[in-house]
């Protein structure tokens, strides 16, 4: 009887201390896996430099970070949201639902998306224009949309090796599957003519050209990796033809395995992405609660600290990670101190 | 075998010494179904040593680790001005890369390198360490304090085998010409690779260190879940398999619910975590991560395994024990109580400590209530703390290295599988023995 009484006597102080737990002190981040390295980073230095806690970042993804965001404000919601794409009207709405009103958006800088292949295969050039006749669905041929005939590069563009195609690409649920769909395959679309050419065989129709262009072949081709790059690299481990697309960080980690190829004759690195000579790159962001500000110690100065020179400059150490430095960052930062919410300028 | 071959040569009836074709017949089928057998066994032998193999080769590299030892002298000025700047360990970092630069050309180990490449074989904890200690003693300041810093996963896998100067080639954190001094730092002692304690007992580290992390936190994550699932699953589950097994008449109802106990021992773990989030997160405003919420949900997995455990300890204590018990005049009560639950004790801590260890290797749930990430970073600092801070589990640790960029982090995530295999192992060997010492038979 007594393991009884002990029972309840626990629960009763877990039941108070989860109401004491409202003094929370560690600021709580989720969202991206792609910020998560960066965001990590920072959160480490951040314990080491000053006496705040560690900041804690869960991973999950910009939708799923983004949703926690909008939940609420209060000491049980995350106070940052981190994301790889801006975040949407829809989950703008669904946040003054709920009573989050004031956001603050940061850009930290940029991150590029690259193309690589196993370190022992043959190399590749790549325009956008060989990704989308390579990877699309059907292709319009003398006036007909027929299904994409190609299956080897060598098809695809005469000066690659002979090798069959084999993609693995972000599946739908990631962001860099946007960034990939809008700046290679669209693009390649509209640089190949095939785009004009669409919209010659549907009258017009843009928004259903734009469908026909980013609609990527589904007979195996391509592959769509829902899980992280590490699935990726095994991918291309076990077949040695595949090319997968990655973030510039994760390829820099393994360039003993993988070989990335060059966009448009530029080799990406965060130099030519920052040039904006590079073409496949993304800003990165992280969205602020404003109304936590002041309420959760260290949040206004994790944020700050993220965006200081020292951190997100081209010589810090989130740039020597692969983070594209953004050239606007004092802008950035006097914004962060100045807590300028969206949408109040 | 003896018996058998006694009875076959007993009801041989044409000879006792010549097989007859049944009985050849017989026999084949049954060496042949000995083979099977036999087969299988091997089969899962073999899957078993390929997997313990792979394990502890994989993962017995990630508890040794590269440090490097370089006397720093701690300038009172320079540390005055680290301190007073924004990036404290940026400027802590420079020292040490001067201390490292001085102490190479003392070695007389040539290098045209200057200090800050020479510093990126250093690991980026580096700084953090000696400012931790500058902070701790600062009666210190003024000394020269020998440090073993941590080298960079980049040496550190040189060392075991994993990077090399042609792996290196596109590496824009090391170069070759790094690994040349590694190799006559080592030969003076400078560089050694030792047992690295952090590896058990650290915290985790970002993307940026892998050499730097450690289960540590993630370990008491997981313990103090535990302690929410025992608390919680060992009362309410022999409550009531003490009720449906001793009290409850035989009903429908009862029918149903024993029926929906199987059942649930059955879900899969996920739909747990998505329970949980609903319920505990989202309705009962309990805080994300905390190992309190993953013990809750843990609890609502293991319960089923308890109770069906404790009802079948509870059924094998014979009925003459109750009936005895009740004959003397003891209450319903009583006779539970006072007899049969003392017997039935080994079988249902048993079923506790299998449900236990079984929630302790639980991922799927754990992904979904947010313990997945940089999570890991801040020990507890009390029970409360402990209960209702972020914190991962061993599993979730294990995952999310294994997903992380580095290859470093790849290896730790099999050492993270040794240290959490340890811990199961030795919840069955606990259960084992309890089953020996006290089980009686009837």
């Amino acid at each position: 009887m007594s393991f009884m009484k002990l029972t309840a006597s626990t629960l009763a102080i877990a039941a108070v201390s989860a109401t004491a737990a409202v003094a929370r002190d560690n600021v709580q981040i989720a969202g991206s896996s792609t910020v998560l390295p960066y965001a990590s980073i920072v959160a480490e230095a951040f314990g080491e430099n000053t006496d705040f806690p560690t900041p804690v970042v869960e991973s999950g993804g910009s939708s799923a970070g983004l949703k926690a965001f909008c939940e609420g404000v209060g000491e049980n919601t995350i106070d940052i949201a981190n994301a790889s794409r801006a975040i949407k009207s829809s989950e703008i709405e669904t946040c003054a639902a709920n009573g989050v009103t004031d956001i603050i958006q940061v850009r930290i800088g940029y991150d590029g998306i690259v193309f690589a292949s196993d370190i022992n295969g043959n190399s590749f050039e790549f325009t956008p224009s060989d990704w989308y006749l390579a990877l699309a669905a059907e292709l319009p041929v003398d006036g007909a949309m027929v299904a994409n005939p190609n299956t080897n590069w060598a098809e695809v563009n005469e000066k690659f090796a002979d090798q069959p195609i084999q993609a693995f690409i972000p599946g739908t649920k990631h962001g860099t599957r946007e960034v990939f769909d809008e700046k290679v395959i669209l693009q390649g679309c509209e640089d190949t003519g095939a785009m004009a050419a669409i919209l010659e065989i549907n009258g017009g129709d843009e928004d259903a050209a734009e469908e026909a262009c980013m609609t990527i072949r589904g007979d195996g081709l391509s592959v769509d990796i829902d899980g992280d790059y590490t699935e990726t690299l095994a991918r291309i481990a076990a077949d040695t033809n595949g090319i997968g697309v990655f973030g510039l960080a994760f390829y820099e980690n393994n360039t003993d395995k993988l070989q990335v190829a060059t966009m448009n004759g530029v080799v990406p690195s965060t130099a030519s992405i920052a040039a904006a000579e590079y073409p496949v790159s993304r800003p990165l962001y992280f969205y602020i609660k404003a109304a936590h500000i002041g309420a959760i110690p260290g949040l206004k100065e994790y944020a700050q600290f993220f965006v200081s020179d020292e951190l997100a400059g081209p010589d810090g150490p989130l740039a020597a990670y692969g983070l594209v430095s953004d050239p606007e960052l004092a802008a950035t930062q006097a914004m962060v101190a100045n807590e300028v919410t969206m949408g109040s300028n | 075998m003896t018996d058998a071959s006694a009875n076959n040569s007993a009801s041989g009836k044409s000879s006792l010494l010549v097989q007859d074709a049944r009985t050849r017949k017989r026999n084949a089928v049954e060496a042949r179904f000995k083979w099977y057998g036999i087969t299988a066994i091997a089969i899962g032998c073999v899957f078993l040593i390929l997997l313990v193999t792979a394990i502890t080769f994989n993962g017995s590299r990630a508890f040794r680790q590269t440090f490097v030892t370089v006397p720093v002298t701690l300038d009172a000025a320079a540390i005055e001005a680290a301190e007073a700047s924004m990036m404290k360990t940026s400027q802590y970092r420079k020292m040490i890369e001067a201390a490292l630069l001085t102490e190479v050309a003392e070695a007389n180990i040539e290098t045209d390198m200057d200090a800050g490449k020479l510093g990126d074989m250093l690991s980026s904890s580096a700084p953090a360490q000696m400012r931790e200690f500058v902070l701790a003693n600062p009666n210190r300041i003024g000394d020269t304090v020998s440090f073993d810093f941590l080298t960079s996963s980049r040496v550190d896998g040189y060392l075991k085998g994993r990077v090399t100067r042609d792996s290196l080639a596109n590496d824009k954190n090391l170069d070759a010409a790094h690994l040349d001094l590694v190799d006559q730092m080592r030969d003076i002692g400078m560089v050694v690779k030792r047992f690295n304690i952090d590896f058990i007992i650290g915290s985790d580290a970002s993307e940026e260190r892998p050499e730097q992390a450690g289960m540590g936190v993630s370990i008491l994550g997981s313990l103090f879940m535990m302690f929410v699932v025992l608390l919680l699953s060992l009362p309410i589950g022999v409550a009531a398999s003490i009720y449906l097994e001793e009290f409850a008449p035989k009903s429908r109802w009862t029918d149903l619910i024993e029926v929906n106990i199987s059942n649930l021992a059955a879900v899969p773990s996920i739909v747990f975590g998505i329970l949980g989030v609903a319920v505990f997160i989202q309705i009962g405003h309990l805080p994300k991560s905390a190992p309190l919420v993953g013990g809750l949900v843990l609890t609502l997995m293991t319960l089923p395994t308890i109770i069906i455990s404790t009802r079948a300890a509870l059924k094998a204590v014979p009925p003459s024990i109750r009936e005895a018990a009740l004959g003397v005049g003891a209450s319903k009560m009583q006779s539970v109580f006072h007899h049969v639950l003392p017997l039935a004790m080994p079988g249902i801590l048993t079923g506790t400590i299998i449900g236990l260890a079984q929630a302790l290797g639980e991922t799927a749930p754990l992904l979904l209530i947010g313990m997945v990430g940089f999570i890991a970073t801040n020990y507890p600092t009390g029970p409360i703390d402990g209960f209702l801070s972020p914190n991962s589990a061993m599993p979730a640790q294990i995952y999310e290295w294994a997903k992380r960029a580095d290859p470093a982090y790849y290896e730790r995530a099999w050492g993270g599988i040794i240290i959490l295999l340890v811990f199961l192992l030795a919840m069955n060997v606990i259960a084992v023995i309890l089953r020996r010492r006290f089980e009686r038979r009837w």
